[in-house]
């Protein structure tokens, strides 16, 4: 009988169903209606038991009555039910008449918490869903390492500024910069067939811009007033100007702060300064520019 | 007797064993205090003769002089590199032809403008918010919006209706970004890429001040086949066509071993031969996981390269871009 099963399960002997909890108990049965271990909630310590179940998405209401207690296979009887909600709860109702009304009450709201969670689960599916894919760690250690080997041989800086002089040399970036011996080069190339005195002459002439453009490069390491005089002979643009002028004077400005020198215009301070006189006659800036 | 494992210890102990090839290793000592130290002492003695036998080779050098054979070049993996058949050569025809008539050519013969929309998965971190801002700043003519659980299957037709060119998206995880897809818009490929060392400009050690709104020149290295060659025109099309010199801004993409280190640097000519570069912009490695032939469709889409570690990851000696 009933108060027999459950005065040795639910008390005193063991329940494999019930877990055990700080504040409550818990029945694991698949039929329990309520799932904590209660006497009124107990599927083996009641013979006439019902539950609701779903299954592949459909609501099954699952009944046991004492005239079945004897065939085990037969004790659940099964009843699919509607999908409409409200129609579902009539059937409920109707099947559970004359229940007592602890079984009818939580048989409907077990339902209503199941339809309420299939819904959710249609809509989750229907929105993009993230797709967990899962890390290996021996692969992730080697793309890391192999990251890391890879960064080593790239030499990245080394790269660029190979990229960007090979750039130079090929005109890319046309008047902007006008460097000596680049200069040279082009005068050479385009001139082959013509006297010396002329290459001379443009070589020297040359020489006079280099000459400005190189103390104002090297005027990096020391004041700003000798940007304003440097202003007056520059003949390249005056945005490229300012440029340069806004990058040395944060140079400078870090500079003074004593911060770590910036990996930029002002980072080598050069051991020698070149300062190159021009006369006219001289044969020496030949042998310089060559 | 079994002394300590600092005793010395001479060869085999049995004489009849000196006369045979010596089968004793150094691995098939028991105890592991002695096993260490036959082991430290096999490796000095391997170090011994290999100078020994540098010495030697210097001296016959020195000694010879000119006629000394050249020296033997290293073995490096990118000299090692398996050799692959679908390296481009840099005057082919018929790769020439395809790129006039690929989905870039309106890019390259400057028919278009190229205009970018930068996303992020959906609900990003601090992190990646601020690693999209950084590369609005980079690529010029890009805006940013936020993805507010929108699906890219709907996006992308807005997009090609107020004339984006291309679609970045950020994707996010565990509020790092680690994943990037760029997709070219009316039509375009798409290639996915995995993103590790990401470094936002305040982590950059010794940087400059931020990038200005000139554009930036682009630098693309290594990109040696014709899937390289694909996603080096991909990333080229981001960037409008003229750069201006002016900023002297150079963002590079260099390919090395699969792997493309992007940077983004100001560089500065302190002479002819000499040239100073300051890094300014985040920096990210990207490696490639799938090229898809249309736009973004991880399902139907017709992939032209996906990354299957099985079969490609065999040999270290083979790279695919």
């Amino acid at each position: 009988s009933p108060q027999v099963v459950w005065s040795m399960l639910g008390n005193r002997q063991f329940c494999s169903y019930k877990m055990t909890t700080k504040t409550q108990n818990f029945c694991r049965n698949e039929y329990n209606l309520t799932g904590l271990c209660n006497r009124s909630s107990c599927p083996l310590a009641n013979s006439q038991y019902a539950t609701v179940r779903e299954e592949k998405g459909r609501c099954y209401l699952y009944m046991k009555t004492i005239e079945r207690a004897a065939f085990p296979r037969r004790l659940w009887e099964r009843v699919l039910l509607n999908k409409n909600y409200e129609k579902a709860l009539e059937q409920i109702d109707e099947n559970l008449i004359y229940w007592p009304r602890f079984i009818r009450h939580k048989c409907k709201q077990r339902f209503t918490k199941i339809t309420q969670y299939l819904i959710r689960i249609r809509k989750l599916t229907l929105k993009r869903q993230r797709k967990l894919v899962p890390l290996r760690r021996k692969i992730e250690r080697r793309e890391r390492r192999r990251e890391e080997k890879a960064l080593v041989a790239a030499q990245l800086d080394n790269a660029i500024e190979k990229e960007l002089l090979e750039r130079l040399k090929q005109d890319t970036y046309g008047d902007i910069y006008n460097f000596p011996i680049h200069a040279f080069d082009k005068a050479l190339q385009q001139q082959d067939a013509e006297s010396e005195s002329e290459s001379d002459a443009e070589r020297e002439e040359e020489d006079d811009e280099d000459v400005d453009k190189r103390e104002f490069v090297e005027a990096e390491d020391s004041d700003l007033s000798d940007f304003e005089d440097m202003d007056k002979l520059e003949t390249s643009s005056e945005e490229e100007q300012e440029e340069e002028e806004e990058v040395e004077q944060k140079a400078s400005h870090s500079k003074s702060k004593g911060k770590t020198p910036l990996k930029g215009p002002a980072r080598r301070k050069r051991p020698y300064i070149e300062i190159e006189y021009e006369e006219e006659t001289e044969p020496i800036t030949k042998t310089k520019a060559a | 007797g079994h002394g300590g494992g600092t005793a010395e210890r001479q060869g085999p102990p049995a004489p009849e064993r000196v006369l045979f090839p010596p089968t004793f290793s150094v691995s098939e000592i028991k105890n592991k205090q002695r096993r260490h130290f036959m082991f430290l002492r096999w490796k000095q003695q391997q170090r011994k003769e290999k100078l020994a036998a540098k010495k030697k080779l210097r001296k016959e050098r020195e000694a010879l002089g000119d006629k000394a054979p050249p020296k033997a070049i290293p073995k490096t993996i990118e000299n090692q590199r398996v050799y692959d058949e679908t390296t481009v050569d840099p005057d082919d025809e018929e790769v020439a032809f395809d790129e006039a008539t690929d989905e870039f050519a309106p890019y390259f013969n400057r028919q278009t403008v190229p205009k970018i929309l930068i996303t992020t998965s959906d609900r990003p971190r601090g992190r990646t918010v601020r690693f999209c801002e950084q590369l609005a700043t980079v690529i010029p003519n890009s805006h940013v919006y936020y993805r507010r659980g929108l699906a890219l299957k709907r996006i992308i037709p807005q997009c090609i209706a107020r004339d984006f060119t291309d679609l970045i998206v950020i994707n996010e995880d565990r509020k790092i970004p680690n994943g990037l897809v760029l997709s070219h818009l009316p039509d375009g490929p798409t290639a996915h890429f995995r993103m590790s060392s990401v470094r936002l400009r305040k982590e950059i050690k010794r940087k400059g001040k931020e990038p200005t709104e000139h554009v930036p020149e682009v630098i693309l290295n290594n990109f040696t086949t014709r899937l390289g060659h694909s996603v080096g025109r991909m990333f080229a099309s981001l960037f409008p066509h003229d750069p201006q010199f002016i900023g002297r801004q150079v963002a590079t993409f260099h390919n090395q071993r699969d792997y493309i280190f992007f940077r983004f640097h100001r560089y500065i000519f302190k002479s002819e031969k000499k040239v100073g570069i300051q890094e300014l912009g985040p920096r990210f490695t990207l490696k490639l996981r799938s090229l898809q032939k249309g736009t973004f469709d991880s399902k139907f889409g017709e992939y032209e390269w996906i990354h299957k570690r099985r079969e490609m990851d065999t040999s270290r000696r083979k790279f695919h871009l």
